[in-house]
């Protein structure tokens, strides 16, 4: 951290003028490449503002060069500690573009792999909220559990974080019988016992009470003027969860409840992500309970790929392989903006098509965007060291943010 | 069912109440794909967002979103993303603009637009008049430029590496060792009416298109059997070609 003193340095026994502090862009605290520029009056932060765009990768000029289903895999390394929730909106976006059915075990398992990520999303979050304000434990119990989602991630689709596994049109491949059954397993019992272990040491401690309790409070007003959403709306107090009010998928067949905040502040945000890992875990296990036989794509060869043992017989079916990897499909003209409820919040995904086989425009909503603009009002007036256990609340992560 | 997106269930009246909310305002609705989209005015954008919000319950602004269409005339569209919690419902607001008209801002009505009209501004160039924290958001300190536009390459025009005999970080003009592949998979098979990419050099400006049978002024028949070729001498010549010795296969 560098420091440099606004303006000449004073002598005597003048009266000290504001600190203006560089925070980042390579701090363990700043989750990632972010820089915070902090004019600070004693300990106390007066104004604040991030620098970001260190990790714009041009994501979204990129996928306009892109047949639709090579753009994909640029969807995993948005939000890296959530990949699967990001390719959700994108594929439904497609879908809702084509009007195209997906077989319903497909669905079942699209949400059950969406709330498995959403589980690995918040304890990688709540770790790393529980590190930033000292408490060390917590994280490395959790990055346990959350090693058992990328082997559940691994054995799905072959990748243990880019995993490119939801297509438009339903999934890659089915799973095995055997990963189901071992999900279920570590639901009942692995899971549940590593997760409240750690969080006995973390939710009553006193030491991290002071730390986030009455931190950074946000009304509703204010969560509704700067765009909040997911667990950062919740917290404050506003039960809206896309999953309920828009069901996508199954969701619509899930019993599972909303937790919400009472004061809007960093412990609650912690609080919210902490309920959260417990319901996905009450939908996860119905999804395996409800979980049909069947197909896990669609069959409209025009624009699911076939089986490689369908090629080996069928004439048509490798035309149609060589078409869909070379050209792709195209897409009826129009747009669209799917937003699906990710780990972090509203995740969107603005789809416009001009009937070719690449987007005309692919214009993603990233959550970190309003969290992270909204951090200069909540730091106001906070000390210094409050600022990490702020964005430490806000889960924010850049791949996604700078896209 | 049908698609499994999202299910949003427009409120009942939506779109007649909005029509007689903004009147004049409102140039034109659609409702593709199940969304419901206005275009209206851009100098009473306002206006209109302010009304959308207090009185259509339309409380929050999740995104814009810019769109460069090169073709038309007012070349930049800017999408307004609003969401309804208490109606559960989401429009869009469609505007269009030039790249030396500024749309009014709308930070006087979500704080939240501030970074969104940032990065629609870096992206594209849009101005919006009212901004007072315009500055680039996603790209580079100093650069020039709005990426996103169609006619920006894809590759850029600097690229950045650090140069050990200067000891800094340097840009350099972007040299690419293999050019960026771009295939055109919307031709024709034939007959297109245009050059087709990598076919520059062997079709001349001034050749017919490809695809038309080439032209022949007399074309060739065989009338008589003396224009065949056929013949004692053509017999005699055949008969040397096809008597051919072995090669004797050398130890």
């Amino acid at each position: 951290m560098n420091l440099q003193q606004d303006l000449a340095p004073t002598t005597g026994d003048e009266v000290i003028e504001n600190y203006t502090i560089n925070f980042g862009p390579q701090h363990p605290a700043a989750h990632g490449v972010l820089r915070l520029v902090m004019e600070l009056d004693g300990e106390i932060v007066e104004r604040l503002d991030p620098h970001i765009g260190l990790l714009h990768r041009g994501t979204e000029k990129l996928i306009e060069y892109k047949t639709y289903l090579q753009a994909l895999p640029y969807f995993d390394r948005l939000d890296y500690a959530s990949p699967l929730a990001m390719e959700h909106s994108y594929v439904l976006a497609i879908e809702k573009l084509l009007n195209l059915e997906v077989p319903l075990r497909a669905q079942y398992l699209r949400v059950l792999f969406a709330e498995m990520t959403r589980i690995s999303n918040h304890l990688l979050n709540i770790a790393h909220h529980a590190l930033d304000v000292g408490a060390m434990t917590p994280g490395l119990w959790l990055y346990e559990a959350r090693e058992d989602c990328m082997g559940f991630f691994e054995r799905a689709s072959g990748a243990r974080m880019h995993t490119a596994w939801f297509r438009p049109g339903g999934v890659h491949q089915d799973v095995p019988l055997k990963l189901l059954t071992d999900v279920g397993e570590w639901l009942d019992d692995r899971l549940p016992r590593l997760f409240e272990d750690a969080m006995k040491l973390v939710v009553d401690n006193r030491i991290f009470k002071q730390r986030n309790v009455d931190i950074a409070i946000v009304s509703r007003e204010d969560s509704i003027k700067w765009g909040f959403s997911g667990p950062m709306i919740r917290a404050a107090g506003i039960p809206w969860d896309i999953r309920k009010s828009q069901p996508y998928d199954v969701y619509a067949k899930m019993d599972f409840d909303i937790p919400v905040g009472t004061r809007g502040d960093c412990y609650d945000r912690f609080m919210v992500r902490v309920e959260e890992v417990r319901q996905s875990i009450r939908i996860m296990k119905q999804c395996l309970s409800q979980m049909p036989e069947g197909p896990v794509c669609s069959d409209d060869r025009k624009i699911v790929p076939p089986k490689r043992a369908e090629m080996k017989q069928s004439m048509e079916a490798l035309i149609h392989h060589f078409k869909l990897y070379t050209e792709g499909f195209k897409v009826p003209a129009g747009s669209v903006y799917v937003a699906t409820e990710s780990p972090k919040g509203e995740f969107g995904v603005y789809l416009v098509s001009d009937g070719t086989n690449k987007p005309y425009r692919c214009k993603i909503r990233p959550t970190a965007f309003s969290h992270l603009q909204a951090m200069d009002f909540m730091s106001r007036g906070h000390m210094l060291a409050d600022t990490t256990a702020i964005l430490g609340a806000l889960d924010i992560v850049f791949g996604e943010c700078d896209r | 069912m049908t698609h499994p997106a999202p299910h949003i269930e427009k409120p009942k009246g939506t779109v007649a109440a909005i029509k007689k909310l903004l009147g004049k305002d409102l140039i034109s609705v659609d409702e593709d794909n199940g969304e419901l989209a206005l275009h209206v005015k851009r100098d009473s954008l306002v206006s209109v967002l302010t009304q959308l919000r207090d009185e259509c319950e339309y409380q929050q602004l999740m995104e814009i979103a810019g769109v460069d269409w090169p073709d038309r005339d007012p070349r930049f569209e800017v999408v307004y993303f609003l969401l309804s919690l208490t109606k559960n419902h989401r429009i869009r607001v469609h505007v269009t603009t030039k790249e030396d008209v500024a749309v009014p801002s709308v930070t006087g009505i979500w704080p939240v637009a501030g970074w969104l009209e940032r990065e629609v501004f870096d992206m594209y160039g849009v101005l919006f008049s009212g901004n007072e924290d315009l500055r680039r958001i996603l790209t580079d300190y100093g650069f020039t430029g709005h990426p996103q536009r169609k006619d920006f390459p894809l590759t850029g025009y600097v690229e950045l590496r650090y140069s050990e005999e200067e000891k800094r970080v340097k840009y350099e003009p972007v040299q690419l060792a293999q050019d960026f592949r771009s295939f055109d998979f919307l031709s024709p098979w034939e007959g297109a009416d245009y050059v087709l990419p990598g076919d520059e050099k062997v079709i001349k400006s001034n050749d017919p298109p490809r695809g038309t049978p080439p032209q022949v002024n007399d074309p060739k028949t065989t009338e008589k059997p003396s224009q065949t070729g056929a013949g004692a001498a053509a017999n005699a010549e055949a008969k040397k070609r096809t008597v051919r010795k072995p090669k004797a296969v050398k130890e």
